[in-house]
């Protein structure tokens, strides 16, 4: 046992430059997971033919395989097809927000089977035009009610970023591979980024636990 | 075209390395969770604090920090290096254990108080009412939570391939640099061979589930056969 409290201390700026990449990347893969997921939801709620089927097959298959190879595919192959290249991190935060997608499909899927039918037959009552129906009636009663779901997935999101380092990306444990590289040094700075992400996740799970029982309380 | 068929066997050959380094994270996993979710309802304080302590750190920071962690800093401080298929197993065994052990807790918690009410009525020692009446109820609702967790363990394989551990996506990364022109062949054979994989885990899983439910003399909630879309990550 070889710990030093000075290369522990020393190692931390620059996990905590690290840590700054990696929370930026998870909120907005959040947003884009968040946003598209509930693009998909709500276009396979209205049953087109074939579009349906097509992003029902979509999702299950993201959800089915491996987020780094995604990243790989986005990041290695997509160049190589289209002529398109994004950057490491734009293309993790695309990897993150496709793949988070899948799940928040399903998490908004149930939000919006748990709106009362006679809602629907209210609106259809009422003559709404079928676009006000989502924006006014449906998704405020059912958003509220996926947040705290939305919440863990984007927890989930904050402990599955390390794996960019793959492409380059210079998160915390990018850094953490980087002082070990330099000072020779490995057991401080992998112990502290571990800690670095249970400070960060400890302490959001436990908000997402309360925003839990809020809901649990007030529905 | 003419590099395809090398391309293929040469990511079929971290297929082995894939199913071991599951199989044996799926085996670690149970035996985890069971025990760490027993824990987590023992009437022992200081089980439950330790039970509590390995989840929620195993549960709190993230699996590719963890996988450093075990390979690169473990041999520092005890001085010896694991190999890295059993570093990989371990390192799905222990997060995904973390996972399950709150899947056991829930499930065990969930069968109606009644079933534990009438044991303690009869007279049965605290073994046999956790073994023989609510753990068999509790290991049909287990089973869909874990058929994701799984999945989720199978995905989590690719991540072995930071500590060389020879599977799929390692055998794909190492033809990357040769076959540049063929990238779209690697990673669709590699992604084929997951979603295979997912599905054969669903299939198994979604057979005990029939034959647990039938057990207890209960019908089996109706459920796409191939994709498992309850839950999801962890």
């Amino acid at each position: 046992m070889n710990w030093s409290w000075q290369a522990a201390v020393e190692s931390l700026p620059l996990l905590l430059k690290g840590l700054l990449v990696t929370v930026e990347l998870t909120l907005l893969g959040s947003v884009l997971a968040y946003l598209l997921g509930l693009a998909l939801a709500v276009l396979r709620r209205a049953r087109i033919p074939v579009l349906s089927q097509a992003i029902w097959l979509f999702v299950e298959f993201v959800r089915s395989t491996p987020l780094l190879i995604q990243v790989f595919v986005l990041f290695w192959l997509l160049p190589s097809l289209t002529g398109f290249k994004m950057s490491a991190f734009v293309s993790g935060v695309v990897a993150l927000g496709l793949h988070y997608a899948s799940y928040t499909a399903e998490v908004y899927r149930a939000g919006i089977d748990a709106v009362p039918k006679g809602q629907w037959e209210a609106a259809v009552a009422l003559n709404l035009p079928r676009a006000h129906v989502w924006r006014a009636v449906i998704l405020p009663q059912a958003i509220p009610r996926v947040l705290p779901a939305l919440g863990n997935y984007t927890i989930s999101m904050f402990k599955e970023t390390p794996l960019l380092l793959s492409i380059g990306v210079l998160d915390v444990l990018y850094q953490a591979k980087a002082v070990g590289a330099e000072t020779f040094r490995v057991v401080e700075p992998y112990t502290m980024a571990g800690v670095l992400f249970l400070l960060v996740s400890l302490p959001a799970s436990i908000l997402v636990r309360r925003l839990e029982r809020r809901r649990a309380h007030s529905a | 075209m003419s590099n395809v068929p090398h391309i293929v066997t040469s990511v079929l050959s971290g297929l082995t390395a894939t199913v071991e380094a599951a199989l044996g994270g799926i085996a670690l996993t149970v035996v985890l969770s069971l025990v760490a979710g027993l824990a987590l309802l023992s009437p022992s304080r200081l089980v439950r604090g330790i039970a509590r302590v390995y989840v929620e750190i195993f549960r709190g920071t993230s699996e590719v920090v963890q996988l450093f962690w075990l390979f690169f800093v473990l041999p520092v401080l005890v001085g010896f290096q694991l190999v890295p298929l059993f570093a990989g197993i371990m390192v799905l065994g222990l997060n995904h254990g973390a996972y399950g052990a709150e899947v056991v807790r829930g499930a065990v918690r969930s069968v109606p108080k009644a079933q534990y009410e009438g044991a303690i009525a009869l007279n049965l020692s605290p073994a046999q009412r956790m073994f023989r009446v609510l753990l068999p109820q509790a290991f049909v609702e287990m089973l869909p939570p874990f058929n994701n967790l799984f999945i989720q363990l199978l995905k989590s394989t690719a991540l072995l391939s930071f500590i060389s551990a020879g599977e799929i996506a390692e055998q794909g990364e190492l033809l990357r640099p040769v076959f540049g022109a063929d990238l779209g062949w690697i990673y669709a054979t590699e992604l084929v061979l997951y979603l295979l994989l997912a599905i054969l885990i669903t299939i198994g899983m979604r057979a005990l589930e029939r034959s647990a439910a039938r057990r207890l003399g209960r019908t089996p909630p109706a459920r796409a056969k191939v994709f498992a879309s309850a839950g999801g990550a962890g």
